[in-house]
């Protein structure tokens, strides 16, 4: 084991990758324009659901520098595929999902507003545009599904497959000790609310940029994408039939993500086959509007809950009834948000013996519905601290005590909803954030704002989620069609410089950082001599890209065992330069020695031999210094916190402000902490977001997006959000070597339920609709609805 | 259709043709390749845009480049140093963490900028208020509101 004193793990280094985002030198894929570039625009349905009688592209194709017209049947005549759906997941009854074609470009028919419906390439992004004014598109309209609680019964069909606009119907947990638990119990606590709909909203728009190249009938992608191996294969193997080895997929710097870029959509698709036709390459950035419209929009569920307890508060069982809206199409990992990432969080951080979750996910004639941060577990922890602060107020309970009697204690711990908890310590992060957020000076805080005509309320919310995603084996059982494990190559130059390449995608995480802290303290070099390339299928060996927290647990892990065979080897050429038995070379602090001697050699100077390997064991072993790993871990990692949200609220407006907010959080062990409480913050400002002030609305007649700008869909800015409190608590991950688990998904898991908990107690009611804005809030205090 | 116009753009005189409905975030990115400029919506309220225009603050993806003839135009590529020193909100948002992806960052350095020129002592709240034009998804403001307030300390350490 590296010694670890003066080691870069643990401390706060200040990011590589800032000063080129500081003065204007990164590169995100708009940046990028290739020879002989052309551009792309998107004709869209103007409407949510309509059958298309025809379409005439003649005076679109004539206008001033268009280069081609394609729809839906150039790309069916081409035999291009349907995007296809990631995870298959089953039915109670044992039947398979449907689902139904995802065309390209629509064929027949629009599903959503903003369904592709044609793609203009033009010389100019002008004429493009002004060219799609000109294609004329004769729809038939038909009647929308816009409600998720009448969608089963709605008498008008997404898919003509599909009649009743359910994509499935699915079970979990054991729902006989669920309803015999009920049965017994002394109380029972009941909620029904929606968890709203929420649009990504990444600052940098999605864009794309392919290119074919003749000579070798290989197509290049430059897209904004969260996991460029994932994107190459399905968009290669399941829709346009190419090798892998012909397309390369290059995400260099990505504008942030939060689940949206990790999804095969429908317009890099149609580029790359278009970029054939036109021989040119074809870029396309999306306008903010068309990302409204378009990018896969998250959470969306109608949820009751309902907690079974003994007298005394201990938690009996849980029932759960979910919709989901999958929205118009089946988008990547759509299936499995709502069900494996969802129903398996319901024991929170209690010892619910029986839990019984129903998800019914259906189709609707809106944006397709997909990860977005946190994924399934915001849902979760909605349902389950929601439900246990009312059940504590029904019980005249203090919250805090409700829960320490509720938590699991004792670890690993097997779940009744199938996951096992490794690790934990759910008192320690609880104790230490009342103690930071001076819960015991909150009456006097509660009476100074009575003194000043103000309420003032406090919510609690101790979360658990299921990160560093996963074990490809428990996945494949769960319905996942890919792996999830993670590659990495540690490439050792012959002066002992390093570049790692990871399968894993940053794409404002900061992995050129944290990676190579980690490598350079397991290899005891400095970090400034360690490079991390990331992004682009054509250097890396293979990836499964970014996402649920999983890419130093998982990514960073691989990294850690190509190390430890570069480690492995060096002690080979040692042994031989030092004349000694390979197993009696050390490695520690950059130097192999033979252990107990003072013989060593530095690290940089086996990096030189293994390439000129003049005095070198050739007959045993190879030259150069370049390792591979794949690593697919064992179990998921279980980050948990505990958030607590003290809100002051202004009765004759409504207007509410978060007065404080205290995050203690269970991350393992923790290697840059700037880092990771930069993903705090921006995590509890999303959650904060949906809890206050986001939501995605369509009129429930014509399906129209009714907040389809920043001008009516309220993003958080700095005015809306305090400065916040961020603490840790650690038990480190038994399963990694680097003992961590993920923290970039806590903050939007977590925040959303302490929102509301304090809001219902500062106002007086049960329930408030998230968001909940100055309008609801004044409403509910007055009573009108 | 095109019009000639001249101005001034991080101290060098430019001359271009653009066409008549051209923003001048535009012309700044797809005629004079300064990428650093940003665009992050298409309702003038990210600001990812930001440039200096005669040393105010603009979001260049809300004025028709036409418009800024003559203008003194300093983008994010121009903020720092010619030897590449930083400016000190540059280095004060490196030094707090003030960015994740980026990609609002340029706006957001410009917008902060202009606003402690405007209001050298602005408080917390001021400095909040002061960014309500500029959206970021990623830090939650808590590291740039840090950034803008270390920068006003004048005492930003050098760090590796």
């Amino acid at each position: 084991m590296t010694d670890l004193s003066n080691s870069p793990i643990g401390q706060p280094l200040r990011r590589r990758e800032d000063v080129r985002f500081l003065t204007g030198a990164g590169q995100y894929t708009d940046d990028v324009v290739l020879p002989h570039q052309t551009y792309a625009h998107f004709v869209r349905s103007p409407y949510a659901h309509a059958r298309i009688k025809s379409i005439d592209s003649k005076q679109a194709l004539a206008a001033p520098g268009v280069l081609a017209v394609f729809t839906g049947a150039d790309l069916a005549e081409s035999k291009v595929g349907g995007l296809p759906c990631g995870w298959l997941i089953h039915s109670k009854d044992g039947t398979p999902m449907k689902e139904p074609p995802h065309p390209v470009l629509a064929q027949g028919k629009v599903r959503h507003v903003g369904d592709p419906v044609a793609l203009i390439v033009a010389e100019t992004s002008f004429q493009a545009r002004d060219a799609g004014e000109l294609l004329e598109v004769d729809y038939e309209e038909l009647p929308p599904v816009i409600d998720i609680r009448t969608a089963d019964s709605a008498g008008s069909s997404v898919h003509d497959d599909v009649p009743n606009n359910v994509c499935f119907d699915w079970g979990h947990g054991d729902k006989a000790a669920v309803e015999a638990a009920f049965k017994s119990a002394a109380k029972i606590s009941m909620l029904e609310f929606a968890n709203n709909r929420l649009i990504p909203n990444a600052m940098e728009p999605r864009a794309a940029n392919a290119m074919w190249t003749a000579h070798d009938d290989s197509y290049t992608l430059y897209v904004a994408n969260q996991n460029p191996h994932v994107e190459r294969l399905l968009m290669a193997a399941f829709v346009l039939g190419l090798p892998e080895s012909r397309l390369r997929v290059i995400a260099p710097d990505v504008g942030g993500g939060f689940g949206s870029k990790i999804f095969l959509y429908a317009e890099e698709t149609a580029l790359v086959w278009a970029s054939k036709r036109v021989r040119r390459p074809i870029k396309w950035t999306a306008e903010r509007g068309e990302a409204f419209l378009n990018d896969a929009h998250g959470r969306d569920h109608a949820t009751k809950v309902e907690l079974a307890m003994d007298a005394q508060g201990n938690f009996l069982a849980l029932r759960v009834k979910t919709i989901a809206n999958m929205g118009a199409y089946l988008s990547t990992f759509a299936s499995s948000v709502p069900t494996i990432l969802y129903a398996t969080l319901l024991a929170g951080q209690y010892r619910t013996p029986a839990i019984y979750a129903e998800v019914k996910a259906v189709f609707t004639n809106t944006a397709p519905v997909d990860a977005y941060r946190g994924a399934g577990r915001p849902e979760a922890t909605y349902v389950v601290e929601r439900i246990v602060e009312t059940a504590a107020r029904d019980l005249n309970m203090d919250p805090a005590e409700l829960r320490r009697k509720n938590f699991i204690k004792e670890f690993p711990y097997a779940t009744p909803v199938g996951l096992t908890y490794d690790i934990g310590n759910y008192s320690a992060h609880l104790d230490k954030a009342i103690e930071i957020a001076d819960v015991a000076g909150y009456g006097a805080r509660k009476a100074a704002s009575k003194a000043k005509g103000l309420l003032r309320g406090i919510g609690y919310s101790c979360y658990i989620e299921a990160c560093g995603i996963a074990p490809s084996n428990i996945a494949g059982a769960l319905g996942a069609r890919a792996g999830l494990f993670e590659a990495g190559e540690v490439r050792v130059h012959p002066t002992g410089t390093v570049t790692v390449f990871t399968g894993s995608h940053s794409h404002g995480q900061g992995h050129e950082t944290t990676f190579a802290q980690v490598v350079a303290a397991r290899l005891g070099i400095p970090v400034e001599s360690v490079d991390i390339v990331h992004g682009d299928t054509g250097r890396i060996p293979f990836g499964m890209g970014t996402y649920g927290s999983r890419s130093l647990s998982v990514g960073g892990t691989a990294i850690v065992k190509a190390v430890d065979k570069v480690i492995a080897k060096g002690k080979k050429i040692a042994a031989h330069l030092l004349e000694a038995a390979d197993t009696d070379i050390e490695f520690a602090n950059g130097e192999f020695k033979v252990a107990g001697t003072d013989r060593k050699i530095p690290f940089g100077q086996i990096a030189l031999t293994a390439y000129v390997p003049h005095n070198y064991p050739l007959d045993k072993l190879e030259p150069g210094l370049n390792e591979n790993a794949f690593y697919d871990p064992t179990n998921f990692t279980y980050p948990s916190g505990s958030y607590i949200c003290e809100v002051e609220v202004d009765p004759e407006t409504g207007h509410t402000r978060v007065d404080r907010f205290t995050a203690v959080d269970d991350f393992g062990n923790i290697v840059n902490p700037m880092i990771v409480e930069g993903q705090v913050h921006g995590g509890l400002a999303q959650g904060l977001g949906q809890a206050m002030l986001e939501c995605a609305v369509y009129d429930p007649d014509s399906g129209q997006l009714l907040t389809g700008s920043f001008q009516d869909y309220a993003m958080p800015r700095a005015d809306d959000l305090p400065s916040f409190v961020v603490g840790h608590t650690n038990t480190p991950c038994t399963h990694n070597p680097l003992g961590v688990k993920g923290c970039g998904e806590a903050g939007a898991i977590g925040s959303p339920p302490a929102f509301i908990n304090a809001l219902t107690d500062a106002i007086g009611v049960r329930d408030i609709a998230m968001p909940a804005t100055a309008e609801r809030v004044w409403r509910a205090l007055n009573k009108t609805a | 259709m095109s019009v000639p116009i001249k101005l001034k753009v991080n101290g060098k005189a430019v001359a271009v043709d653009v066409d008549p409905r051209a923003l001048l975030v535009n012309v700044l990115r797809d005629q004079l390749r300064l990428t650093g400029t940003h665009v992050g919506c298409d309702t003038a309220q990210c600001g990812a845009c930001t440039v200096h225009l005669n040393g105010r603050a603009v979001k260049s993806c809300s004025m028709l480049a036409a418009q800024v003839q003559g203008g003194e135009v300093t983008t994010i590529e121009g903020l720092s140093a010619a030897d590449g020193t930083l400016h000190p909100m540059q280095a004060a948002f490196r030094e707090c963490h003030g960015l994740q992806c980026g990609f609002c960052t340029t706006g957001m350095v410009m917008s902060c900028v202009a606003l402690l020129a405007d209001n050298p002592k602005a408080n917390e709240q001021q400095i909040r208020e002061g960014l309500d034009g500029n959206i970021c998804r990623c830090t939650g403001y808590h590291n740039i509101v840090k950034a803008v307030q270390l920068c006003q300390t004048g005492k930003i350490p050098v760090s590796a």
